[in-house]
């Protein structure tokens, strides 16, 4: 075999690429959020944050995510289940629903959402022909929430299949065998095995909706400012590259936390791919 | 009561299948709207198809990311590639720290990436534009390539690049016979995940982009608040009809392969 420092080598390519573009650019959001203009110290970023639309949105944005993941959680668990036990065409099915909706462009899909939502939308007409009343749902955080479980939901199903599908088929047979019903199984072997898909899952929903600010802006109407379009708008409108910096760090702390937390739980990163 | 459940069964992954594609069919309906509002049909017509190809600011875009995709997901699987021989030959420490370091990108929050990004490019002087989105795709792109080699690495058998060696191979020659080969399935899946990554990504090309330099995804994002061309939905449509019709006739030959192994 190649000598081992020669194999160490082989990594030189992306350790550049990692120390540059990985490491460096967080060190920066960090030097940005801790400066002023002048260059000078400064805690004003970060504290900015409690400036009442700044917590309104993120408050907004803590909401809106928190109860996205817990709808992607109940609908995924079920579809990951049965997409285990499945045995025909099993990855095709994965593929169809996962991979194959991504060539088609996501703000597009997304905006598709607006069309089917509106208030004299398809989904709207087809309630009322069979005799339903309307949703009004467009421009509200409804329609956000919709759009995040939309968008969000495949990261919730893989790691939660994943986990399931690793699980002993003998160990959930062992206790049927020993005279638990279905539910017992469930609760006690099934549910706990795939606990590290579940926290993932959780993680890989939650960040993502979090700090979305593309499906408030086409889902919400502009109406409704989460902590993302706040950032966004720092950055590409007032160009205020400092104060966004600092606001992103107060992301940056509800990431890491949902980091540790994965981390802790999932130890084999079964939530990655 | 068996089938009750698997019909159970059936109808709840046939709702999330609506679910899923309620969007993608209202698009591909859109495209042959001949109204250019989104609300209301106004018959069947097929000329955004024409016009699309008069149109080029999208084609523009459209070369963009196509270029950037393949441009990024080459170097990223070379970069992941080689990187995950070295991480794989590291001691414990090391290995945990970069695979670390990869899953930064992918568990981060894509705006913090995307401005990250941004704050070097205007740290180093770099001037916005084809250059800096390609970086940034790249830098997003390693950790999918790394994370789908890995495992593969694990799985490899000394034993047979020592055997090739053996038999008077030299290293490089033992390499790319032996070992490649074994990873290359690892290799390829995280190429095409690479891939369709960089096609899809808005966040962090709206933030390392230039003025003038646009991807599909920022067009239609610049367009969501004047109106979408309808050329957008007929250049989508047509992207999403060729990787269905290309993932059903690699099923079919996959389908043929096993068949043939197993006769």
């Amino acid at each position: 075999m190649l000598k081992n420092k020669q194999k160490l080598m082989l990594g030189l390519p992306y350790y550049f690429w990692a120390i540059a573009f990985i490491i460096i650019p967080l060190c920066l959001v960090i030097y940005y959020g801790l400066t002023d203009k002048t260059g000078a110290f400064t805690f004003n970023n970060i504290a900015s944050i409690a400036d009442p639309q700044h917590t309104k949105a993120l408050w907004i944005a803590v909401k809106l995510s928190i109860i996205s993941t817990i709808i992607c959680l109940f609908l995924a668990y079920p579809l990951a289940m049965i997409l285990v036990n499945f045995k025909k065409g099993k990855s095709s099915i994965l593929v169809m629903l996962f991979i194959l909706p991504m060539w088609m462009n996501f703000l597009l899909r997304t905006m598709a959402w607006q069309t089917l939502l509106e208030n004299t939308g398809v989904i709207n007409t087809l309630l009322q022909t069979i005799g339903l009343p309307k949703i009004n749902i467009i421009n509200t955080p409804g329609a956000i929430i919709f759009g995040m479980v939309y968008n969000f939901l495949p990261f919730m199903v893989l790691p939660i299949y994943n986990s399931l599908a690793k699980i002993d088929i003998n160990v959930v047979n062992a206790a049927r065998d020993l005279g638990a019903n279905g539910i017992i199984t469930f609760g006690r072997i099934t549910l706990p095995l795939s606990l590290p898909g579940v926290i993932s899952g959780i993680t890989m929903v939650f960040v993502p909706a979090l700090t979305t600010f593309v499906i408030s802006a086409i889902l919400g109407g502009n109406k409704i400012l989460l902590i993302g379009n706040v950032i966004e708008q720092e950055f590409s409108q007032t160009s205020n590259w400092h104060l966004g910096s600092g606001l992103s760090m107060v992301l940056m702390v509800f990431i890491i936390i949902s980091m540790i937390f994965t981390a802790i739980f999932d130890k084999d990163g079964e939530g990655l791919i | 009561m068996k089938t009750a459940g698997s019909v159970l069964k059936r109808i709840y992954i046939a709702l999330i299948i609506i679910f899923m594609y309620a969007p993608i069919v209202t698009l591909i309906v859109l495209s042959f709207n001949s109204s250019k509002s989104r609300a209301k049909w106004g018959g069947f017509t097929t000329k955004w198809y024409v016009s699309l190809f008069q149109n080029d600011a999208i084609l523009q875009a459209f070369f963009n990311t196509i270029a950037i995709a393949t441009l990024s997901a080459i170097i990223a699987t070379i970069i992941g590639t080689l990187s995950c021989l070295a991480i794989n030959s590291m001691k414990r420490k090391g290995k945990t720290f970069w695979m670390g370091i990869t899953n930064i990108p992918m568990l981060n929050a894509e705006i913090v990436t995307g401005i990250s990004l941004m704050l070097v490019f205007i740290f180093l002087g770099v001037k916005f534009g084809f250059f800096t989105i390609l970086i940034a795709h790249i830098t997003f792109n390693i950790p999918y390539v790394i994370l789908s080699i890995m495992p593969r690495m694990k799985n490899l058998n000394p034993s047979t690049y020592e055997a090739a060696l053996d038999l008077g191979a030299s290293p490089f020659v033992s390499f790319f016979k032996v070992v490649l080969p074994d990873l290359m399935p690892g290799i390829l899946s995280g190429f095409l995940m690479a891939f369709t990554m960089s096609i899809d990504d808005f966040v962090i090309t709206h933030f390392t982009k230039g003025p003038g330099v646009d991807t599909l995804s920022t067009k239609i994002y610049t367009e969501v608040k004047k109106g979408i061309k309808p050329e957008m939905y007929a250049l989508s449509t047509i992207i999403f009809i060729t990787i269905l019709v290309l993932l059903f006739l690699v099923n079919v030959s996959g389908n043929d392969n096993k068949k043939e192994k197993i006769k």
